[in-house]
């Protein structure tokens, strides 16, 4: 089982719903998040293209905050899912720094914080708060292991690319594109 | 000209299978673990709603923790504005809720108007206080003295009210300050206005064509998630735009139009469509009038003839018609929402709406359905009494057209120097701040300074609030019931709000307020039930179902009478325009003294050293409604202005500088606003998201953050067709030291 997520930025449009519902569902505290808008815009007026993406940690197989961590709190749960465990967390920040992504925060609470797939709804058979919420249903989820899952199908049918594939993390968050 | 609508109207009792309604608690099964959520313990309970943080209206579920503490609010699966998705404002609207800075009890002003200086007030007293003088108003100048600006579910109960009370001064600034010229330009065209949600049929549309429409950033919940799929499926976009919006970007062809020149440009489609004969001839010779005259009308309005005006190049004119005409009938020219740009806007919409008409989209998949609402059974009242003057005699013979109050005119008429025929003395406003929804500032807070009663009916401590005499605080949409929400779709349907919590603090909902102001007038006969939940559940058994089921529900779709979604081929329709067809050309509009087809009519450009002001809409905000939500001020706290590089170059500005704006009129923003440097503007413009530089300091996270560009409108463009307010007409320079003040930080 390993779990993934595709972003299409063809159907983006970067209205920060996913980033409200993860902080509702998430009870992330205000001025934190787990994840974030990103828009890219190239060109001269008027030849101009741009992309939007909604962004968020990677769960990487070959992950830098997982290595890094000293008491063991950031670690791989079911499907490659990273996830730190609040209690073993001594807010160190050394994952912090390793994330080439961006991905985590200090929670004012003392530990660090990220996406965590919403790891407590797909247990219950759901999808993560972002993927149900997209008014755009620009995200797709699910296990690359099983072909039928929404984010197989959509990488087999379409282009896209990964963030920062030079850090050789090996991310499991793809954009479409 | 007949107005009459053309719903499919579903009878009450028996009608319609019913579609919706699995309506068990899906929760109880999804969430069976509740102890794995990140310690929030959950109780099973959920309530329904339908959100109020726009006019969209979808429809959604709130959910609670055991403690009773509201946690989050999700859509409803069956409801057909949302399909389960809220938007980020929907999905934050428990930020209304929580907000520590709302009204928290009636107030009465002490001191002089606008100091703002308040007690407390009991809600008995304040009632009294404001019933008191809507009498002496009543009595000295006539009921008609008093006007209703209003917005939202609670208009309805306040429209009653001044109703029984005698005045028809029932006004919406969702009229002349946004849809109407085009609802009133379509119903010259098509008999019928495009209604709310719009029946754009985007869904299974080949092609879209934005004309400064920005689905995307307007968060229009339904419009956004169709353009998703009709992306999915392949449909071409093509958007209109100065600026490179969000659609823009989506787009496959973005034509980047000098502002204020769209009617050339909707003038050479029309051109092309008709003498290269890509118009639905069948369509045109069956169902509309006037071709010739507009086929003669066009004959020189040429590609290049607009070139010169647009800087669209003809090459591009002539393949996006051609694209348009290939998607024809699956093609929707979109009327759009905010249109009061110019003040030739009806004009500008008519142009649209010929274009759809001409493409034999009207009625058609992939165009515009014919949409149906279910229909309550009305409560019986007592008859209103007819108004001795309606809002159109204040200004005899203007806005001819205007088929619903405009705001402006009533605002104006408060004004005794301008003559109106009879005085406004009194205001009851209700969820709208019109210091920042109404263009020319200092010529509300004038009026506002003849009233003799101003009442603010709101949640938060709008800016409006501080110039009344009463403030009332209503509770939330979290916290109350309100109407059953029946507006069109392609299915009819109803939808219920009911409170999740008790409101909190000193706050009462719409209707309980409307109801005890109308027992303190004597008019309590026009509220026959005390509670509205009894109403609510007296309606519903009307219609063959009840509150309970609807607490369960949520959300009741029915089937539509007839498979008459699209017209059927070779339908005979009959059309609710005076020659019962499609008026492409208007003997109406004509008969009024008024160009009967569209004409191309130059607007003054920036002078030198300025910049035309475009306004628009963040995906995760509603006007200035929402500036003080924590949830989406989080999101976006400020605006920016939006700055060309080249411009930028020009004046010396960075990225993220903070300076302040100065209109043509010399009026410089009441604070400063950061720099955007992009790409995404056109040189001869800037451009702010709307509802930002609140000046209420009780709004302690918005207040002093981004600018108004309200308050640079001090120059409207009326339309004298419908009363519109052309607010597009406004050009700003930089200005990059104000004395005595500092740049935000």
């Amino acid at each position: 089982m390993r779990y993934a997520m595709a972003v299409d930025t063809r159907k983006c449009v970067g209205c920060s719903d996913c980033v409200v519902a993860c902080q509702t569902e998430n009870n992330v505290p205000i001025g934190y998040c787990r994840d974030w808008i990103v828009e890219v815009t190239d060109g001269t007026y008027p030849q101009l293209e741009m992309e939007i993406r909604s962004e968020r940690c990677n769960q990487c197989v070959n992950a830098p905050c997982v290595r890094c961590c000293p008491t063991g709190a950031s670690h791989f749960a079911d499907g490659g899912i990273v996830l730190v465990t609040q209690t073993e967390c001594i807010g160190c920040g050394a994952c912090i720094a390793s994330c080439p992504y961006d991905a985590r925060y200090p929670h004012p609470d003392g530990y660090v914080d990220k996406c965590t797939f919403c790891i407590h709804r797909i247990k219950n058979g759901m999808k993560p708060a972002c993927v149900d919420v997209c008014p755009t249903k620009c995200l797709y989820f699910g296990d690359l292991d099983d072909p039928n899952s929404d984010v197989s199908a959509v990488l087999r049918k379409r282009k896209y690319k990964t963030l920062i594939p030079e850090a050789g993390t090996k991310p499991q968050l793809y954009f479409l594109i | 000209m007949t107005t009459r609508r053309n719903f499919i109207r579903i009878s009450a009792i028996g009608a319609g299978a019913l579609i919706a309604g699995a309506g068990s608690y899906k929760i109880l099964k999804t969430l069976s673990k509740p102890e794995e959520l990140n310690n929030l313990k959950l109780d099973l309970r959920r309530t329904a709603t339908y959100c109020e943080v726009c006019f969209w209206k979808c429809a959604g579920w709130v959910y609670k923790t055991s403690e009773g503490k509201i946690w989050k609010i999700i859509g409803n699966d069956e409801d057909q504005n949302c399909n389960g998705r809220l938007c980020p404002r929907g999905t934050g609207g428990l930020g209304m809720y929580y907000d520590e800075e709302r009204l928290k009890t009636p107030l009465i002003r002490v001191e002089e108007r606008g100091k703002q200086v308040f007690r407390q007030a009991t809600w008995d007293e304040a009632l009294e206080v404001i019933a008191g003088k809507m009498k002496e108003i009543s009595a000295k100048y006539g009921p008609e003295s008093m006007a209703l600006f209003s917005h939202g579910s609670g208009s309805a109960y306040y429209t009653t009210l001044f109703k029984a009370f005698g005045s028809g001064n029932i006004a919406e600034p969702s009229y002349a300050q946004c849809r109407g010229p085009r609802d009133d330009a379509f119903t010259l065209t098509f008999g019928e206005e495009v209604y709310s949600p719009e029946i754009t049929d985007i869904r299974d549309t080949k092609c879209l064509v934005l004309i400064g429409s920005h689905i995307g950033e307007n968060m229009h919940n339904g419009q956004v998630q169709e353009m998703s799929d009709a992306i999915d499926k392949g449909a071409v976009i093509i958007t209109v735009d100065p600026r490179f919006s969000t659609a823009a970007g989506k787009s496959k062809y973005w034509l980047p139009i000098k502002p204020a020149t769209d009617i050339a440009l909707l003038l050479a489609w029309i051109h092309e469509i008709i003498y290269n004969e890509y118009y639905d001839k069948k369509y045109v010779e069956k169902y509309c009038t006037g071709f010739d005259k507009l086929r003669e009308h066009v004959k020189d309005f040429t590609p290049e003839w607009a070139y010169g005006i647009t800087t669209i190049k003809p090459d591009q004119i002539r393949s996006t018609a051609k694209e348009m005409s290939d998607a024809a009938p699956a093609v929707i020219v979109h009327p759009g929402r905010h249109v009061t740009w110019y003040g030739d806007d009806t004009q500008r919409l008519r142009a649209v709406a010929i274009i759809n008409a001409l493409l034999g989209s009207w009625g058609r998949r992939g165009g515009f359905y014919r949409p149906a609402r279910f229909d309550l059974a009305p409560v019986k009242l007592p008859p209103f009494k007819a108004p001795s003057r309606e809002w159109s005699d204040i200004f005899p013979g203007k806005y001819p057209l205007a088929s619903l109050t405009v705001s402006n005119a009533i605002i104006d008429a408060t004004v005794p120097e301008n003559n109106p025929a009879y005085p406004v003395k009194g205001w009851l406003v209700n969820g709208t701040n019109l210091i920042s929804t109404i263009p020319n500032t200092p010529n509300t807070l004038k009026a506002i300074q003849n009233l003799d009663l101003l009442v603010a009916i709101d949640t938060m401590p709008m800016e409006i609030t501080g110039w009344a005499d009463v403030i009332l605080p209503e509770c939330t949409y979290l916290e109350r019931y309100d109407s059953l929400r029946t507006g069109p779709h392609r299915r009819p349907s109803i939808a219920l709000r009911m409170p999740a919590a008790e409101p909190l603090y000193d706050t009462k909902p719409g209707y309980q307020i409307a109801r005890e102001l109308a027992v303190k007038l004597g008019l309590q006969a026009y509220f026959p039930f005390e509670k509205q939940e009894d109403l609510l559940d007296w309606q519903l058994k009307q219609a063959g179902s009840s509150l309970e089921e609807m607490q369960r529900l949520g959300v009741k779709n029915f089937d539509r009478e007839a498979d008459d979604l699209y017209f059927a081929e070779n339908e005979e329709v009959e059309f609710y325009t005076d020659s019962k067809k499609i008026e492409l050309f208007s003997p109406y509009l004509e008969s009024l003294g008024f160009d009967p087809l569209p004409k191309y009519t130059q607007h003054p450009e920036p002078p030198e050293g300025y910049y035309r002001l475009i306004y628009g809409r963040a995906p995760m905000h509603t006007f200035s409604r929402t500036a003080n939500n924590p949830n989406l001020t989080d999101l976006m706290d400020e605006n920016s202005v939006w700055v060309n590089p080249k411009v930028a170059k020009e004046w010396g500005l960075i990225n993220g500088q903070y300076i302040w704006l100065k209109n043509q009129d010399d009026v410089v923003t009441d604070f400063s606003v950061k720099v955007r440097v992009t790409e995404r503007i056109r040189w001869d413009s800037v451009y702010i998201v709307h509802g930002f530089g609140h000046k209420q300091k009780q709004m302690t996270r918005c207040f002093g953050r981004g600018v108004s560009d309200t308050q640079m409108i001090t120059k409207v463009l009326v339309d004298p067709i419908m009363g519109g307010t052309g607010m597009r007409s406004n050009f700003v320079t930089f200005v990059t030291e104000k004395a005595g003040e500092e740049v935000a930080s």
